[in-house]
């Protein structure tokens, strides 16, 4: 469903950070990408999203079939494309139904379904509350404006139970939570897999690999992806932390030069 | 020059004709106010560029456009005209001035406490001068500011209101400001309009506490031209909460000078509406004039084409320990030009004062400019004095955001314009016009684009 060919980007002006990525997700597959800090992870995730600022210098996205850098950030998020933010942005004064409820409504539409109404809309989102344990006072309240870390988190999840993406892609959904948040946002994550939804789980650590088993374990260094294994991947990058990584990608770059 | 005496002598004209008119039925102060008044008009002329105060507001289509007052024979309009400003039900009196004159059929009154006060100028001034004399206009100046001086030699009708000591107002006062152009277009009328000046006097007792609501709107088109001055006198720990909502209609020039005195231990909160008008100006004027008075004082301005939007508060720390908040949000969006001028003055005996100021724009089109000015003035060295600016677009991160999600463009520059806006709204005390604002809001916002229901 999704091939990102020989990607490269930086942020406009800037230098590259994207150095070539090669990807091939299909249905249903979950693809855990880790790798240090600043690698690229994040950019990575921007990129497919859609952000501005970003520019792409090489290579190609294609999802079902079509060219994804050619569509504004809400088209891809109608064609079943969403990110859950490493960092979810605050909107004082939009309430977190309100803003749902035009999300939903926008990719409903696009999708030829009728648009729910407030009492349908209440209706779907109680049911998705529970798979991450959110109050449902939580709608009414400004989008993110105060919540903790793991409210945050959380509401990223909730969001992607109720707007039901074909390919989710999760930046660093399980940094900074405890225990109990960790276990509560990793079980919504895994009680959203499907065979038709595909995952990109972007982590910086194993634990939240122990709640939902990747098919897939990459390593993005620098911009590239320098290693694809399975789960036992992430055990050895638990294990032994980066450091080889970094010590075989700069073998390998000596044999190149 | 010859230009300036000619509009002098059409506004003498118009004075001495207003000075006959009513020569019988008024006391003699009144005439000596007046005329004191007049004469100082006569005396500054309107304001130009060249005055600090006035130097990013262009009052030169005011003094050009030839205005003349509306007679009485314009005071009256069918009462469907009134149902979308009316705030009837909420309101414990609801006054109705039609182009400055008071209308008794519009206007409706519920049960008001023992002793209040709520009577059009007009009444007070040939039934009971003796009430008002004491403070009508002998708190906005009118020496050194020309429009305050034209209202104040033309001053016929307004609102007096009085809450004696110890009484509290349940329900807001409302008093609504409509007016009528008399023609259409410009065109029509040789480019010239009508005026009005509305007076409004506020008098609370210490320990009273009240709502009052000036609205002004225009219902249909056309040249026409508001000079409002309100005079608000706050009592030892009275309470005051005011609103001024401005939605006259969009060929229209509004000034309005608020001139607020706090008593001690007394509180003032001034909110502060402006969507209307081609030319305005406002001036909120608050002396915080006994030890420990407080004032919040709260503005969101939204302008877009043409329009021109000043704002210019004044407040004076003229005594020790009092307080002052200032939030005024403007969004600014076609050629569009917002003023902001937030003058604190700290006296000598204001000692601890704490006064804070924040004004926040957003401009929504690369033609629209803010001229924003905070102007410190403090004399004593023990004060805490912030003030902030900001000027911005929406916040990047925000909007992209809401369209990861699958909000279009619009939706999400309309969601987010509406979330500046509603800081402000959501302070506003009274129901209704909380939610009327909020819908009005998000019918100028929506195109469509924003779905149903509040955000
Ligand atoms: N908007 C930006 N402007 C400048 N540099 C950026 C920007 N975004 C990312 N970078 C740089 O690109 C590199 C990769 O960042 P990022 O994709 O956030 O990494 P990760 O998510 O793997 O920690 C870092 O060196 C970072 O400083
Ligand atoms: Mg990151």
């Amino acid at each position: 469903m999704l091939t990102i060919n020989n990607l490269h980007a930086r942020v406009v002006g800037g230098a590259e950070i994207l150095r070539g990525v090669n990807l091939v997700v299909r249905h249903g597959e979950v693809h855990a990408v880790m790798g240090p800090n600043g690698s690229g992870k994040s950019t990575l995730a921007h990129v497919l999203a859609g952000r501005d600022g970003y520019e792409v210098t090489a290579g190609e996205i294609v999802y079902e079939g079509k060219d994804l850098l050619r569509m504004p950030p809400e088209e891809r998020a109608r064609e079943g494309v969403f990110l859950s933010f490493q960092y979810p942005v605050e909107i004082p004064g939009v309430s977190t139904s309100y803003f749902l409820k035009a999300a939903v409504n926008a990719i409903r539409k696009h999708r030829g379904l009728d648009e729910l109404d407030a009492i349908d809309f209440l209706n779907m989102t109680k049911e998705k509350m529970k798979l991450v344990e959110l109050d449902q006072s939580l709608l009414s309240r400004p989008l993110n404006e105060g919540f903790s870390g793991g409210e945050k988190k959380r509401n990223e999840i909730f969001q992607m139970a109720v707007l039901e993406p074909r390919l989710a892609i999760l930046d660093e959904t399980d940094s900074g939570l405890d225990i109990d948040a960790l276990r509560i946002v990793a079980n919504g994550i895994d009680a959203l897999r499907s065979p038709d939804r595909a995952m990109i789980l972007i982590t910086h650590y194993q634990r939240l690999l122990n709640y939902v088993t990747p098919d897939f374990v990459h390593v993005l260094f620098e911009g590239r992806i320098v290693k694809s294994g399975g789960q036992e991947l992430a055990r050895e990058l638990e294990a032994k932390g980066y450091d080889w990584i970094k010590a075989e990608a700069e073998l390998a770059r000596q044999t190149l030069v | 020059m010859l230009q300036v005496a000619e509009k002098v002598d059409s506004y003498r004209l118009e004075f001495e004709r207003a000075e006959q008119d009513d020569a019988r039925a008024r006391p003699q102060w009144i005439h000596h106010i007046r005329t004191a008044a007049f004469d100082r008009f006569v005396e500054l002329g309107f304001p130009t560029t060249r005055l600090e105060e006035w130097k990013y507001t262009n009052v030169a289509p005011i003094a050009k456009t030839p205005l003349r007052r509306a007679g009485q024979a314009w005071g009256t309009l069918p009462i469907e005209s009134i149902e979308p400003f009316t705030l009837e039900k909420s309101a414990c009196a609801q006054l109705v001035f039609v182009n400055g004159h008071y209308s008794p059929e519009l206007s409706c009154f519920g049960k008001l406490p023992d002793g209040v006060v709520v009577s059009s100028l007009a009444t007070v001034l040939t039934g009971n001068p003796a009430s008002v004399e004491p403070y009508l206009a002998r708190y906005a100046g009118y020496r050194d500011h020309a429009f305050v001086a034209l209202n104040t030699a033309f001053m016929e009708d307004g609102a007096f209101i009085s809450i004696p000591q110890d009484t509290i107002l349940e329900a807001p006062i409302h008093l609504l400001f409509i007016s009528v152009p008399r023609c259409e277009s410009a065109v029509d009328t040789g480019g010239s309009g009508t005026v009005s000046y509305p007076r409004v006097l506020i008098v609370a007792g210490s320990h009273s506490q009240g709502q009052v609501i000036e609205s002004y709107v225009g219902v249909s088109r056309g040249v026409y031209c508001t000079n409002a001055v309100t005079e608000i006198i706050g009592g030892e720990n009275a309470a005051i909460d005011y609103y001024k909502v401005q939605r006259e209609s969009e060929d229209a020039f509004h000034v309005a000078t608020v001139q607020a005195t706090v008593g001690r231990g007394g509180t003032f909160s001034s909110h502060a509406i402006d969507l209307g008008g081609v030319l305005v100006r406002n001036n909120l004027d608050v002396a915080l004039d006994g030890e420990g008075a407080e004032c919040a004082l709260e503005g969101l301005y939204m302008a877009a084409g043409r329009q021109h939007v000043d704002n210019h508060t004044r407040i004076d720390h003229a005594q020790p320990h009092c307080s002052s908040r200032q939030l005024y949000k403007g969004i600014l969006d076609g050629e569009s030009r917002g003023v902001f001028n937030g003058k604190i003055v700290v006296r000598t005996a204001a000692e601890k004062t704490d006064a804070r100021q924040v004004n926040k724009n957003l401009l929504l089109s690369e033609d629209a400019v803010i001229d924003s000015k905070p102007q410190l003035e403090i004399f004593n060295n023990d004060v805490k004095c912030t003030h902030g600016t900001t000027i911005g677009q929406h916040d990047q991160d925000a909007i992209f955001y809401l369209r990861s999600r699958g909000i279009d463009p619009a939706a999400t520059r309309s969601l987010l314009t509406y979330a500046f806006a509603s800081e402000l709204l959501s302070r506003i005390k009274v129901g209704p016009i909380r939610a009327g604002l909020e819908a009005l809001l998000l019918a100028r916002l929506g195109n469509g684009s924003m779905s149903e229901g509040r955000p």
